[in-house]
């Protein structure tokens, strides 16, 4: 397997939430979410409810999958941050150690310098839990929580 | 990829429909849409152009129920298929989980077809996935349509390797449900391989 899976263990999805929830409030932000490179949601925080959050997700990847596309073309290794304006919400959006991207939606409550800055901090803390959680996967050993599943209960799944 | 997350109890899996342009893959989504519960769909997204070409990709993400307590999420994304847009297409195959290959079943349509299955394998290739290994599944759509291949023919042109086929016709439908069975469980069935 070239992308080894992900899993996502309480332990650090702990860790990551206290880190969004803490983001929210240090940053004066409406919302922060997390999302992996292929657009799957990992954490969210802040003012969600009536966000689509699964859409914005899978849109946030595109656009940082583009944005990677071309930074190959110019020769660059990445655009790492990408800032929206919008007339009422901004959005700040960052990747952390090229694993996951950190999305910032914030208005006139806040400001690019103080959401630039919060962020900062915030990446470290997320790349190092991120760089554990990897390295906890790719641990051998680990019990696939699938591995017990039958082919009774996937063809269940479908039965109308 | 697939992400597990053990905390949710959710298992999230993409799926990328490939094919030439035109073939249909952006109405089998919109009959996938159209025919889904409320429930277990969250909405459709297409990047298109003015005149309704898949730019980026469509997406819609569906939720087909729970194997052991865990719910299972399936991303649905299309590729735009015209050929000029091959950048676009390979970032999207990042990360595919399974693949569903949507066929023209015209004759007229039978070297679009071939060129874009090789451009699938190529593209695939250079992010270190193989075909071969990957859940895969073959769709002759357009089954409705005059100057059609026969079924052997397409197989023996897109299919030597004899992965699960189906006949379609994503305008009305028929088919559509039978290749998403299919690719989802091929999905399962190998993260149940798999593990992480």
């Amino acid at each position: 397997m070239v992308n080894p899976q992900m899993v996502m263990y309480e332990e650090e999805f702990n860790q990551i939430q206290t880190v969004v929830d803490h983001l929210v409030k240090s940053a004066n932000a409406k919302s922060v979410f997390i999302v992996d490179k292929n657009g799957q949601l990992i954490a969210a925080s802040g003012d969600v409810e009536h966000l689509d959050t699964t859409s914005l997700a899978s849109l946030t990847a595109g656009n940082i999958a583009a944005t990677g596309g071309m930074a190959k073309l110019l020769k660059e290794n990445e655009f790492a941050t990408q800032f929206h304006e919008g007339e009422r919400a901004n959005v700040y959006i960052t990747l952390v150690g090229n694993r996951v991207i950190l999305v910032v939606i914030f208005d006139a409550k806040s400001s690019l310098g103080l959401v630039r800055l919060r962020v900062k901090k915030a990446s470290e803390e997320l790349n190092h839990i991120f760089e554990n959680l990897l390295k906890k996967v790719q641990e051998p050993g680990g019990d696939s929580p699938f591995a017990e599943i039958t082919d009774e209960d996937i063809d269940n799944l479908f039965n109308d | 990829m697939s992400f597990i997350n053990l905390m949710a109890r959710e298992i999230n899996c993409k799926i990328v429909y490939y094919g030439p342009g035109l073939c249909g893959k952006t109405t089998n989504l919109q009959y996938i849409y159209e025919r889904t519960n409320p429930d277990a769909k969250g909405k459709m997204i297409s990047l298109a152009t003015e005149t309704d070409r898949t730019l980026f990709f469509d997406f819609l993400p569906l939720a087909l129920g729970e194997i052991r307590g865990f719910k299972t999420r399936f991303y649905l994304y299309t590729v735009p298929g015209q050929v000029f847009y091959d950048a676009s297409r390979k970032l999207i195959l990042k990360g595919v989980d399974g693949v569903v290959f949507c066929a023209d079943s015209q004759i007229a349509r039978m070297e679009a077809n071939q060129e874009s299955l090789e451009n699938l394998r190529t593209n695939l290739a250079e992010q270190g996935y193989s075909l071969d290994k990957l859940p895969f599944v073959m769709q002759y759509n357009k089954r409705d349509m005059p100057d059609i291949a026969t079924v052997e023919e397409l197989r023996e042109a897109l299919n030597p390797t004899m992965v699960p086929e189906f006949e379609s016709c994503a305008r009305t439908g028929v088919g559509v449900f039978d290749t998403l069975k299919a690719v989802a469980k091929l999905v399962l069935t190998e993260l149940k391989k798999g593990g992480p």
